[in-house]
Formats: C-alpha cells, structure tokens, sequence
C-alpha cells in the first residue's frame, strides 16, 4: 500500500458550518491540519467606499449590515464617531436606551452564536432553544424600530424615537384562534419596557435550562475542551478582542476600561477564562447572558423613571416634527437641507470603538469637511479573528475546524465589509 | 483617559523618536504621530516593549487615498499621496495611540510591521488590495476581499464607485463572463464643503 501524503481539501463557501461564505483551503496531514488558509471577500460589497459617496445619515442603514446579528451596535460605534467630530452630547435618556439595545443585541448575538456553535458540534435542540428567545427580542427591536434585523435606530445626536408605550398585539387568524392569541399576547399588554422587563425575569432560567444541555456534557466538553487553545500573550499579538480576548483570561472590556455613554453607572462583572480554549469562551459568552440580562434591567429601571428627550435640538442634524413643517418656514427649509444635501462634519478624524458582542469594533472617520466621509474605516473583529485561524487550527482534526469556526463567532457580513 | 495622560504620552513619543516623527498632534482626546516612512519599525518595536509604552495590541491598519482631499473647496493636498495608519493599544496602560505614515504614489512602499504584532497580517493584505500600498517583508501579499484575477486598487479616489468591469453568466459559452460596466455612474447627492457658520 502506498504511503498517505499530505492534500489539500477545499471547505466551503457554501457549506452550512461555514457560517456564511467562508472558503477554506486546508492542507491535510490525514486527518490533521497543516495549514489553514481562510479565501475571504465573497460577500464584499465595499462598504467602506459606498459610505465615501453618501450623506452621513444614509449610510446608517450600511452598518446594520455589517454584522448582521448584532444591528445596533455596528451603528453604535458609527453614531459615536459622528458625534464626536461633531462634539455634541446624547440626551441622558438616549444613552440608556443606546445601552440598554446594545445589551439587548448582545443577547441576540450571543443566542444565534450559540445555536450556530451547538448546532455545529452536534446539539441540535439548542438551535431550537435560542430561537425561541431570540424571538421575543427581535419583537423588541420590532416595537421600537418598526424593523426585526436591520433597525437603523440610532441616529446622531440619539435614537430615532422614544420607546412606545405599547406593544403591537397578535391577532387571530387562520393558524391562532382567539385563546391562543391570548396566551400569546399575555405579556404585551404594557410597554415595551415591561414587556423587556418580562424577558429579563423569564431569562436567566432559560440560560440555565442552556447549561444543563452543555456544561457538563461529555460530548460537549470533549469537542470543547482543550481545543484551539491561545495564551493570553498571544491572543494580544493575534489583536483578539472581546470575548476571544477574554477567554484567555485577559480582563479586557471597553465598557468598563472606556466607557460609554453610561456604562460607567452600570453595575455588572466582566468574565474572563482561565485555559483560553473553546470551552472557556463558551463559559465566557454564557456569562455574559446574565450580565447583559443584569444591565438591562437597570437600563428598564431608570428608563421607567426618567422620561425627557432622546434626540439632540438641533434642527442641522435631526429633522423638525411634521407638524411644525406645516407651518413654520424655517422647519421647511431645514427638513429640505437635512434630506438633500446633509450635515457637514468639521475637518478632522476621529476613532471610535464600542464593545460588540464579538469584540472591539471601531470606525475610524476621516472627514474634509463635506457632507459626506472623506474615508471611513471599519475595525471587525471578525476579520481579525478569522486571521488567527491558520494558527488555532494547525495541529487539530478536520472536524475540530468546525468547532474553532463557531467559537470564533464569525459573521461575514463584517469579515467581508 | 484624561489629557494630561495623553500629553505625557505625547512627549513621551518625541523624545523617544526625535527626528524620526515628523509631527505629533492631540485632537478630540486622541493622539497622532506623524512617522517618518524609514523609522516605522524600529518605533512600533520600541512602542510594543518600552515599559512606559506597553503597546501590546494592534488594534488596526488602513490605507488612505489624500488625492482629492478638500477637492471641492478647491483646495489641492500637496503631501505623499497615500497614507498608512496604525491604531495602537495598550491593554496594560489603557492607552490609544495612532501612527501615520505617509507613502508616495512612485513607490507606495513601506517595511511591514508583522514581525511587531502579527495580527497586521491580513490588514497589510487589505490595503494592498484596496489601495496598492506594498508592504517589504509581508511573508503573503496576495489580494484579500477583491475576486480572483482583479485588476485596480477598488478604495483609490480615481477609481469609479460602479467599478470598470460586471459579470454575468453566459449561456453559449457555458462559463462566467466579465464586461464592460453597463451603469453609467451618478451622484444623487453632490459633495459639498461648507465653512464654519454656515446657515446659522
């Protein structure tokens, strides 16, 4: 028999544990991986340069679809960059709405993250699981922004409007006749944030229900466990963010380290791992559950009690009320100016990063002075990640690349831009 | 992050580097230095390991094209056409730091700064795709997010937003065809510059 040599295998683009359109290169040793090398680029659709020929509020929409599981905290990090160059200051109660759907996104994120990963390595129920939850918190996203993905909620100078002081109600139809109707609008009968609020007790249970599945399972933890491994030194070297970053046991996090709008009133503990392996950034992401279910019910606490203005007054960046254009000239002639020709930023450039539920993601704004962004830089942590593949996977089996892909929770949307 | 911690920082930088920075600037609470092409490594080693720098991570690294900045209010960029710019992190210090260079269009070519922090592997990829900046010492630099076979540096301010070439499949032949871009280009929205005050 001849002896068995070193191939290359071709993984994707359109394999479903690529998560999206990851083509992979793997030189193979049997079963072992030598090298991997990830062909990204197949979802580029220039984003950077498209922003380059739009007003500034019309690309808002563009970073939703970046990484598309987590909306809000892609234009999060757009808003802030704008607002700094501009040098005005968010209404109090606008930030804690922007904190509380950051939170709200993280646990978006993370649930499609895990159903992704467990599905992957094999726990098929849990797919069923964070659907299930991740359901009423699109609803959320639904209330406020009249859309379930791609909300385009904040705006410079705060969010598009306040919180709605109802929910919209199922209906009967063919498929709900009126007592499950019933059953289903039981929690909608008051505000949002009661309905949020709601969530937030019924949650934790549910994480808990997750870790039943998973922590001491010994599928789990031997598909887990001890695989793709990165020392807290190298995970700085490699750029790791985020929950990768902190898996390796390195305490990192914007929103304590530099906060933000007002996680610095916000009480909540960082998690970090011990072994840096796939096991512990699943500890880490499930922890991070509770803490953003913790955020988020003091975000609903104040936000109850505090009513006032989620917009900035100023009619150059936010379009004046319907009801005022009627009547008043100038509120015409603003409206007419914001919707055609935009704001002019002051020359100069700007950083900002807030901390996305993947890691740290930044826009670096350069601006002429026009009403549009002379270059606009995405920082994804994704793409960062998924260049430290090569050297997580080397070593490992085919079927541990897999694992190393959900752990990483890539979407391509921000890996490609 | 208080200023004053950012201005030591700044005279931390010029005396370290000397003549080796051209400029150094704090704007918005952020600090720029402008670093002289031949220096880049040897300042970023000195970042990474000086213990009162402590620049651990590499947080990115983009292109930028100058060639039109402020072209319309008529206004000419006399500098190196492209730049490259470093943001930089120390997750010790809890500090931000961006670099600049500046690279001219005869030869856009810079040292590589991989052997500092690896993680600039496929952001050195990105803007030599993008942009063509070459970077001397990149163990790897093939294209990145553009198609197999593209030709032109996309993110260059000549080159048009609908791009030169579009694809279709071909029936007759059987295969994937590129052509001639069928769209003519149009600008909804004119870039404009606005002075300081306008319309108040």
């Amino acid at each position: 028999m001849s002896e068995l040599h070193s191939y290359t295998m071709n993984f994707g683009p359109q394999h479903p544990a690529a998560h999206g359109v990851l083509r992979l290169v793997l030189e193979m040793d049997g079963e072992v991986i030598k090298r991997a090398d990830p062909h990204i680029g197949l979802l580029h659709r220039a984003t950077e340069k498209l922003a380059e020929s739009k007003p500034y509020n019309q690309s808002i929409g563009y970073m939703d679809r970046l990484d598309y599981v987590s909306m809000m905290c892609n234009e999060h990090a757009y808003v802030m960059a704008i607002e700094k160059l501009l040098g005005i200051e968010v209404p109090l109660r606008a930030q804690y709405i922007r904190v509380m759907f950051d939170e709200i996104t993280r646990i978006l994120n993370h649930l499609l993250w895990l159903a992704g990963h467990g599905l992957d390595i094999g726990a098929m129920t849990m797919f069923l699981y964070c659907f299930r939850e991740r359901e009423d918190l699109m609803d959320a996203y639904e209330a406020v922004s009249g859309a379930r993905l791609h909300a385009t909620y904040y705006r410079p100078g705060g969010v598009y409007r306040d919180l709605p002081d109802r929910m919209p109600q199922y209906e009967t139809s063919k498929w709900h006749n009126q007592k499950d109707v019933d059953r289903l609008n039981e929690n909608r009968q008051g505000s949002l944030l009661d309905f949020i609020w709601d969530f937030t007790e019924r949650f934790p249970k549910h994480v808990d229900e997750y870790e039943t599945l998973l922590t001491d399972n010994r599928i789990w933890k031997q598909r887990t466990v001890g695989i793709g491994v990165v020392s807290p030194e190298r995970a700085k070297a490699l750029g790791f963010t985020g929950p990768m970053l902190r898996g390796s046991g390195v305490e990192w996090d914007l929103r304590k380290k530099q906060p933000y709008e007002v996680y610095d009133r916000m009480d909540f503990d960082i998690p970090v791992g011990s072994e840096g392996d796939t096991y512990d950034r699943y500890l880490v992401r499930i922890e991070e559950f509770r803490q953003s279910n913790r955020i988020i019910r003091q975000c609903v606490e104040w936000l109850r009690n505090n009513p006032g203005s989620v917009m900035v007054d100023d009619h150059k960046l936010v379009p004046p009320d319907r009801e005022a254009m009627k009547h008043d000239m100038e509120a015409l002639i603003h409206h007419f100016k914001l919707f055609t020709e935009g704001y002019c930023l002051p020359e100069g450039q700007a950083y900002s990063a807030v901390e996305h539920p993947k890691g740290e993601f930044g826009i670096y704004l350069v601006s002429d002075g026009a009403n549009k962004p002379y270059r606009l830089k995405i920082r994804a942590p994704g793409f960062v990640h998924l260049s430290a593949l090569d050297e997580m996977a080397r070593g490992h089996m085919l079927a541990d690349v897999v694992a190393l892909i959900g752990t990483q929770d890539i979407v391509f949307g921000e890996v490609d831009r | 992050m208080t200023s004053e911690r950012l201005q030591a920082l700044q005279t931390r930088i010029e005396e370290l580097a000397g003549d080796r920075i051209s400029g150094s600037d704090i704007d918005l609470n952020e600090l720029t230095v402008d670093v002289n092409v031949d220096a880049l490594v040897d300042i970023c080693l000195a970042l990474r390991d000086g213990e009162q720098f402590a620049f651990d991570t590499l947080i990115d690294v983009c292109g930028i094209d100058y060639s039109a900045y402020r072209k319309e209010a008529g206004g000419t960029w006399d500098g190196a056409r492209f730049g490259v710019i470093y943001h930089l992190l120390s997750t010790t210090r809890n500090q931000r730091l961006r670099l600049r260079v500046f690279v001219d269009e005869s030869s856009p070519i810079l040292e590589s700064v991989i052997g500092v922090w690896p993680v600039a592997n496929w952001f050195e990829r990105e803007a030599f795709d993008l942009f063509g900046i070459l970077f001397e010492g990149h163990p790897d630099l093939r294209r990145i997010l553009t198609d197999y076979g593209f030709i032109g540096h996309p993110f260059r301010k000549d080159f048009p937003l609908s791009g030169h070439v579009e694809m279709r499949y071909d029936e007759e032949k059987g295969r994937v065809v590129y052509e001639p871009v069928s769209i003519e280009p149009r600008v909804l929205v004119p870039r404009v510059i606005r002075d300081e005050g306008y319309g108040v």
